[in-house]
């Protein structure tokens, strides 16, 4: 007998019972669909994290200022500017993991533009910024190091002050009143969109440090070369964690804290931390992984099941099978063919069904779903396998029948 | 093909069955006539004695070693036809084709022309349930005859037909049997056994008469002057 001539009276024996061959299967059919959703949904959830990395500059690391203690009360984390200019170059120049540091000042303040006005964002910021967050212009040119150095009043703006403010001008080349300062606007931001805490990245003035220091942000707490953050990108992801290391000790070193004492300064993780909230998302994957698992046994199970109940019903047709020739292994191969046949089927309606739940969970549910290829073939392979597990036994049992008590069972 | 055949079985039983005979084996129900034809059909093995099966001990041969001899050599005809239900003719005769390995193309012309032989080449594409039973056990004789078999072993195969029908059936064993297959009929029936050539009883699992049947039954001529009124036989 060959497999072809197995598979089509495989097919045969399922359609005699329909209903009760699809209700056996529906185990398998939900264990399949929902290894498919959960990887769909896993897939979804860490790529939106991957892309809120992105937005926010990949392999980064955010250098905080540490905490005041008057009277044993601490203030909040940044209230006491340690960090300064310098810092920033030394992490760059000595850290080999370390691609740039980023100086950066912010604060808020009001623009004027004719007759408009708008409250924003003010980052006073080096060259470097733009290679830590990997800005992109999109229009314009980004200021250079001598407009820096001698602080320029110039200035970039981001596409929600654009919107807001300029209204259908191009914003290049005009002048705005930043905090009743006059500024020239010398190029337009690539649209970045929202943080994951939901700040919108957009709407930002961008200045040279010196002339925010010196104009727009300065005062008692920002004298001289302290700035507020220090963002580092590593060039790998691999180097953050030993960017962070370096620059721990270098940083300790270079404030002069003695060992025991604690930093004045906080690093933060940014990649870490969103990749712990991707994690939460795991909940979900995790219990579909449940879901699938119980369901492929379960199903396994009523294959089991309903295949027994099958060589029960048909052992007249096994005796005669085996007298008019079949082998063990003849009737063995048939009836699991007939498992595997039957799981497959499940498998396949599960597959359907699991295309679109994750479509339905995508376009419903709100829930980013990617639909994995592989998913495809590994559910597949579960259901084969749960139809080899569990058809093997009672394959088993119809090949060890006594041919002259299945000829005359009745 | 079956000559020196000897069948020892049950009790001391001493049996021989030479190739092309026709023989009916006869007795009441527990005289060990099934288990005699189990054996001869290879269903079944000796705990002690010998078998030979065209010549050769066949006693100790494995489960899967028999297989192979009823697949190739013996073709079974039973009581209740025991055809696949939802199954065309065609397929049913089919079935000893699929273990012996014969190609997809070969199967079904083989089997076309199997049923032509018994009569139903119209019938081929029949489910079992469209068909009468005589047609049915006609069925199963093309199913028996398909692989070119030395021997059909027909366990009362006229126990479920009309007297009639039944006299068909025993037609086509006996113009079988003229084409030189050795044919043995288990039956309690001796009327049916009359179509025999000779006629073996049994009782009590043991052989208690062996007689050589010279007057044996044409069933093609008894047709002929078969009356409508015995029908209900």
């Amino acid at each position: 007998m060959t497999y072809n001539d197995s598979i089509f009276a495989a097919i045969k024996a399922i359609r005699v019972n329909v209903l009760r061959s699809v209700l056996t299967a529906l185990g398998i059919i939900i264990g399949v669909a929902a290894v498919i959703i959960m990887i769909a949904v896993g897939a979804g959830a860490q790529s939106q994290v991957d892309n809120l990395i992105k937005s926010l500059g990949s392999n980064l690391v955010l250098v905080l200022p540490g905490t005041t203690t008057s009277g044993g009360a601490r203030g909040a984390r940044g209230s006491r500017p340690t960090l300064t200019e310098d810092d920033a170059i030394a992490i760059q120049n000595e850290i080999d993991t370390a691609q740039v540091a980023a100086p950066v000042v912010r604060g808020s303040g009001q623009l004027i533009y004719g007759n408009q006005n708008w409250s924003t964002v003010i980052y006073g910021v080096t060259p470097e910024f733009k290679e830590a967050k990997e800005w992109k212009m999109k229009d314009g040119r980004w200021f250079s190091r001598d407009e820096v150095r001698s602080a320029a009043k110039v200035a970039l703006v981001g596409k929600t002050i654009i919107e807001n403010v300029f209204e259908g001008i191009d914003p290049v080349g005009e002048i705005i009143r930043v905090k009743r300062i006059p500024f020239t606007i010398i190029g337009t931001l690539a649209p970045k969109g929202e943080t994951p805490m939901g700040t919108d990245q957009d709407d930002t003035v961008i200045v040279p440090l010196s002339t925010a220091k010196k104009r727009l942000l300065g005062g008692r707490r920002l004298s001289g070369k302290l700035v507020r953050t220090i963002w580092v990108k590593s060039y790998t992801a691999e180097g953050v964690d030993e960017s962070v290391r370096a620059m721990t000790e270098l940083l300790r070193q270079r404030h002069r804290i003695q060992p025991g004492q604690p930093d004045d300064f906080y690093v933060r993780n940014l990649s870490q931390i969103l990749q712990a909230r991707a994690d939460s998302s795991r909940v979900m994957t995790l219990l579909l992984a449940a879901v699938a698992s119980v369901s492929l046994i379960v199903g396994g199970i009523g294959i089991m099941n309903i295949m027994l109940v099958s060589v029960t019903e048909r052992t007249r047709e096994i005796g005669l099978r085996m007298a008019v020739g079949a082998k063990g292994i003849d009737i063995l191969l048939q009836f699991l063919i007939e498992a595997v046949t039957l799981s497959l089927i499940g498998g396949i309606i599960g597959v359907i069904l699991g295309l679109m739940g994750s479509v339905g969970i995508a376009e419903i549910g709100g829930w980013p779903a990617i639909i994995q290829i592989e998913s495809v073939f590994l559910a597949f392979g579960f259901a084969a396998t749960v139809g080899i597990f569990f058809g093997f036994y009672p394959a088993k049992k119809a090949a060890m029948l006594d041919p002259i008590e299945a000829l005359r069972y009745e | 093909m079956l000559g020196d055949t000897t069948v020892h079985a049950l009790r001391e039983v001493d049996l021989e069955i030479y190739e092309g005979e026709f023989v009916a084996i006869m007795g009441p129900s527990g005289s060990g006539k099934s288990t005699a034809m189990n054996l001869i059909g290879c269903l079944d093995t000796l705990t002690s004695g010998q078998f030979l099966f065209e010549g050769s001990d066949i006693s100790n041969l494995t489960p899967d070693e028999l297989a192979t001899i009823r697949n190739e050599k013996i073709g079974f005809v039973f009581q209740s036809f025991n055809l696949l239900a939802r199954t065309t003719a065609k397929d049913n005769v089919q079935l000893p084709l699929l273990y012996s390995g014969t190609p997809r193309a070969d199967r079904v012309r083989v089997a076309e022309n199997v049923l032509k032989e018994v009569g139903l080449g119209d019938r081929v594409d029949h489910h079992p349930s469209q068909l009468s039973g005589g047609q049915q056990q006609r069925v199963a004789i093309a199913r028996a005859l398909v692989n070119g078999p030395a021997l059909i072993l027909a366990d009362e195969p006229t126990g479920a037909l009309d007297t009639r029908t039944g006299i068909e059936i025993m037609s086509l064993f006996q113009k079988l049997n003229a084409t030189g297959i050795t044919i043995i009929i288990v039956t309690h029936e001796a009327d049916v056994a009359q179509f025999a050539n000779r006629i073996i009883r049994f009782q009590d699992g043991r052989i208690i008469s062996e007689e050589n049947n010279k007057e044996s039954v044409n069933a093609e001529e008894l047709l002929q002057n078969f009356k409508p009124v015995d029908r209900a036989g």
